[in-house]
């Protein structure tokens, strides 16, 4: 079955928890990188959005799946700094990154309390890959997935504030997939559109995650 | 200097020409927007239903942020075919203006099909011309042109009524974003100028930053 993975490096990400079942956001999160091996990032946008809407959990349901992403990626990159074995510019690079999620992860945890909900606690993960190449691809990857995963978010956020603010970290994500993109020697922008799909590959393309 | 050629537009050009002096082009060009709006906007059923809003000379509602991103999308695809044609770059970063060129007019298409599929009626074409003296002043001014871009999209995000219309723009948004990033890049400046949470740009603000460059 791998072979036929588009990104088969996201189905080998784990997210567990210890002793405890695993919340909401971890199980969209999961269902997010299940539909993004299969199909490629671009499918992750539909994915959440539909998943969103059917967890009907509002604004703090949004934020606590985002806190969940954000929590991935500020792990992924906190871990690199001694793991990618990067150096020179890309060891800056690493540094960013790590620094930018945790400060989402930060803002997102704030948010979910300002509107009166509970963040989420963080999952347990596991990333697969031995050197700095297998580092950049799951960086590329995690990158696209999240831009992809705020775009289909955003028009299911009610408040402005938080669309506003989401809207200030997508943006953030997108420059840090352009950034990893160029590392990779990748085009940084490859379409004009971070989510392409028509709404019946969509739905084709959802139906078996969530029926 | 490098012009635009490709007038689709003569008629609402002239309009936009003849109310322009030298210092309001931009005014001019939004009366001209205003204008058009009132007789096209009845067919929306998208808008926000009156009240002022920053693009309300674009149009109402959504139509009006869309028409505004058009505007925009506008000016950079016709910043990137300057760019090419003024022979400044080769190799790969000619080949990455090209590409960054090809997306502005698809983002271009995009917005001009949603306008009208809202019963809108799309902005015309501003003309426009741009300083292209060497190299790394046009980086510069790309750098420039997209981060603000970019910051528009994030400036009117939250006030799009169509969660499809939000669709369709964040698309843009973030793309725009991926562009100031590689940008920032080539010129050895930070990918995240705001830091880790980027700053909106209000209409006004950028308006005023693309008002140089256009022509009356």
């Amino acid at each position: 079955m791998k072979e036929q993975l588009k990104t088969p490096e996201l189905a080998a990400v784990e997210v567990d928890v210890e002793g405890g079942d695993l919340s909401r956001s971890d199980v969209i999160l999961k269902g997010a990188l299940a539909a993004g091996a299969i199909y490629g990032s671009a499918m992750v946008s539909p994915f959440v959005r539909k998943a969103l809407a059917m967890s009907e959990s509002g604004d703090v349901g949004i934020l606590n799946f985002a806190l969940t992403l954000e929590y991935l990626e500020a792990k992924f990159y906190a871990e690199a700094k001694s793991r990618a074995k990067a150096s020179g510019e890309l060891k800056s690079l690493v540094n960013l990154l790590a620094s930018d999620e945790q400060q989402h992860v930060e803002a997102l945890a704030a948010t979910v309390k300002k509107l009166g909900g509970k963040p989420v606690a963080e999952p347990k993960f596991n990333f697969e890959y031995n050197d700095t190449a297998g580092f950049l691809k799951l960086a590329q990857t995690f990158e696209d997935t999240g831009v992809s995963a705020y775009n289909g978010a955003g028009p299911m956020i009610k408040s402005k504030e938080v669309l506003a603010a989401a809207g200030g970290i997508v943006q953030v994500e997108a420059r840090h997939a352009a950034a990893i993109r160029l590392q990779n020697k990748e085009e940084p922008a490859p379409a004009a559109f971070d989510s392409p799909l028509s709404e019946k590959q969509v739905l084709k393309a959802v139906e078996p995650f969530i029926v | 200097m490098a012009e635009i050629k490709q007038l689709k537009d003569p008629v609402s050009r002239r309009k936009f020409l003849a109310v322009g002096g030298s210092t309001t082009a931009v005014a001019a060009f939004l009366a001209a927007c205003g204008d058009d709006s009132g007789t096209t906007t009845t067919t929306s059923t998208m808008g926000s239903g009156g009240g002022a809003s920053e693009t309300a000379e674009f149009g109402k509602g959504d139509v009006g942020i869309l028409n505004y991103a058009l505007t925009l999308e506008y000016l950079e695809t016709a910043f990137y075919a300057d760019v090419v044609k003024s022979g400044l770059f080769k190799g790969a970063d000619l080949e990455t203006i090209r590409k960054f060129g090809r997306e502005e007019a698809e983002h271009v298409e995009a917005l001009t099909a949603a306008v009208k599929q809202l019963g809108g009626k799309p902005a015309p074409e501003p003309k426009a011309e741009f300083p292209l003296k060497n190299a790394k002043s046009v980086l510069e001014l790309a750098a420039t042109v997209e981060n603000l871009g970019a910051a528009a999209y994030l400036g009117q995000a939250a006030n799009i009524q169509s969660p499809e219309v939000l669709a369709s723009a964040l698309a843009i948004h973030s793309v725009e974003g991926r562009h100031a990033a590689v940008l920032n890049t080539l010129l050895g400046e930070s990918i995240t100028p705001d830091g880790a949470f980027a700053k909106p740009a209000d209409v006004k603000t950028v308006l005023k930053s693309v008002e140089p460059f256009l022509v009356e």
